[in-house]
């Protein structure tokens, strides 16, 4: 259980990184700086301005989407067609400015959010379920209904599919290919807002919690990139193995795993899990 | 005579230094057929894009119904009317075929009109009808060539811009889309410019014709004056003629299908 609902953060912040990915080809190192970002507005909202934790979560999801949305239209929609090291530098930067930020106004010390499922449980026939692991779950599974329903069944929600697929033919069809690529920045900002909140209860709230998103990294490149099951697949199947060598292997190789796994795969399967076979023009 | 719908003036558009379209002028008439032909590498793609704002010129003026478009964005550019069929189809491949077909109108506010426009191209291509739910990357290259056409229908253009629906089809399937285009522009009455290699296929087809060599137009003239002349006879639609051979005005190497 605990392996599942910690596999389902990485899994969101995959499919942050899959979403701006498959539409722009920019891997946005910051994405776990996002979801930090996303927590400590929540915190704010929740603590310090003594908000209902669901106000505080729609908050922070609000916020982070505008600033995702910006972020895109300000900086990064400058960038693309650049050389893919200098992209890449770039994001890893703003991440790093995000957590100087955040150390600079929240202080490097270590919070709390309190929600309305920390520290219940309810024993099941005998097994106790914690409510923190099993709101992330539930929120995860929410979260990618929603996101389903609205990719496939609404005009906006297939025109960022069709955008991602061809941008000059989406061009074509009138489609502002440009506003659609910032909204995809504000869901993938926002998703890692969520992941951020749901991930609250079982981690405490630091600038560093983002680092979390380098295994959200290794879940999206186990995945195949670019397939969004495939990051959500892979970031559950980084949560179980991460939780079973924790438990049974020595040491120090709980944090590695992640990594040998997904450089077995690489060696074994390039193209990921779900790799496509589809190709992407312009 | 009336305004032309589209009038181009010297326009010249430039790949970085290198400049592909030398001073290119023409005028397609409402509800016309116009083809521009052209060899491979002759700059006939990037005509087109540089009229539906993918590319802008450096020079030169794109009037379309009297207003200047040489600057705008191609979306703006679709608003207005103009639709743009591009070379290779570039379809949505993870898309339905329904689903492109929808995003061919997604300019539209008017859903009935929508769903009686995709009858009308169900109509034009039945095939794309069995095929509706399908992903339009597993469609062959025909069938993908009719969906491209049939997502510009969707818009429900004034003009519609075609490049080579020709390429690497099968004379029959050509014919096929030919005798489409010709409905799509008495029924509907869409003014069409063509770019094509396929001379005879185009000539046969169109109203007008110009003749674009290496960035610059080089003949204009009726289509049915066209088909009659020396150099296009041997050059475009591979008719050698005794005689012809010592007058000839441009370079050799040719290639046409
Ligand atoms: N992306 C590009 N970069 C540089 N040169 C290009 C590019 N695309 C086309 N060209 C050059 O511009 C000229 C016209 O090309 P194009 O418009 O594609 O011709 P056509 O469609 O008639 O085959 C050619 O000489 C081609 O080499
Ligand atoms: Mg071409």
């Amino acid at each position: 259980m605990n392996g599942l609902a910690v596999g389902c953060i990485y899994g969101l912040v995959a499919l942050g990184f899959v979403l701006i990915y498959k539409a722009t080809e920019l891997v946005n190192f910051a994405q776990g700086d996002l979801l930090m970002l996303g927590a400590f507005i929540a915190y704010m909202a929740v603590v310090l301005w003594g908000l209902d934790y669901w106000v505080g979560l729609v908050i922070a999801v609000l916020v982070m989407a505008v600033f995702g949305a910006l972020l895109d239209a300000v900086i990064l929609r400058r960038v693309i067609g650049q050389p893919q090291f200098a992209v890449v530098m770039l994001t890893i930067g703003l991440g790093a400015m995000f957590r100087t930020f955040a150390s600079v106004t929240w202080g490097s010390e270590i919070y709390t959010l309190p929600t309305p499922f920390s520290a219940k449980v309810t024993t099941l026939g005998g097994v106790t379920i914690s409510h923190e692991y099993v709101s992330i779950i539930v929120g995860t599974m929410i979260l990618c209904a929603v996101l389903y329903t609205f990719f496939t069944h609404t005009r906006l929600g297939v025109a960022m599919q069709a955008a991602s697929q061809n941008q000059l033919a989406a061009y074509y069809m009138g489609i502002p290919v440009k506003l659609i690529f910032s909204l995809i920045w504000a869901i993938s900002a926002g998703v890692a807002a969520v992941a951020g909140i749901l991930l609250a209860p079982v981690s405490l709230i630091d600038i560093n919690i983002g680092f979390i998103g380098l295994k959200a990294f290794a879940a999206a490149v186990l995945g195949g990139f670019g397939s969004i099951p495939g990051a959500l697949t892979g970031g559950i199947i980084i949560g179980l193995i991460e939780l079973y060598s924790g438990a049974w292997l020595p040491e120090g190789f709980k944090d590695v795993s992640a990594y040998v796994v997904l450089l077995l795969m690489l060696a074994v399967r390039p193209q990921g899990l779900f790799g496509a076979l589809g190709r992407k023009k312009v | 005579m009336s305004e032309p719908i589209l009038k181009v003036s010297n326009i010249e558009t430039y790949y970085g230094p290198i400049m592909a379209i030398r001073g290119v002028s023409f005028e397609v008439a409402e509800g016309s057929i116009v083809t521009i032909l052209g060899a491979n590498g002759a700059g006939k793609t990037t005509v087109l894009k540089t009229v539906s704002g993918v590319m802008d010129p450096q020079k030169g003026t794109v009037v379309f119904q009297g207003r200047e478009i040489q600057r705008m964005d191609p979306d703006k550019v679709m608003r207005l009317g103009m639709s743009h069929v591009p070379e290779g189809r570039e379809v949505f491949p993870f898309l339905s075929v329904r689903e492109n077909l929808r995003m061919g109108a997604y300019i539209r506010k008017d859903p009935d009109g929508v769903a009686q426009d995709l009858e009308a191209v169900f109509g034009y291509f039945p095939v794309l009808k069995e095929r509706a739910d399908q992903r339009a990357g597993s469609l062959s290259g025909g069938e993908q060539q009719m969906l491209s056409i049939s997502r510009a229908l969707m818009a429900r253009p004034k003009m519609m811009l075609l490049d080579e629906p020709s390429l690497g089809l099968s004379p029959k399937l050509v014919k096929d889309i030919f005798d489409i285009i010709v409905r799509i522009n008495r029924e509907r009455g869409v003014t069409i410019l063509l770019v094509e290699q396929n001379a005879n296929m185009a000539l046969n087809t169109a109203d007008y014709g110009y003749v674009l060599e290496v960035g610059r137009i080089v003949m204009a003239d009726t289509c049915a004056r066209l088909r009659e002349k020396e150099d296009i006879k041997e050059f475009y639609l591979g008719i050698k003629e005794e005689g012809a051979r010592g007058t000839r005005r441009w370079k050799k190497k040719k290639t046409w299908r």
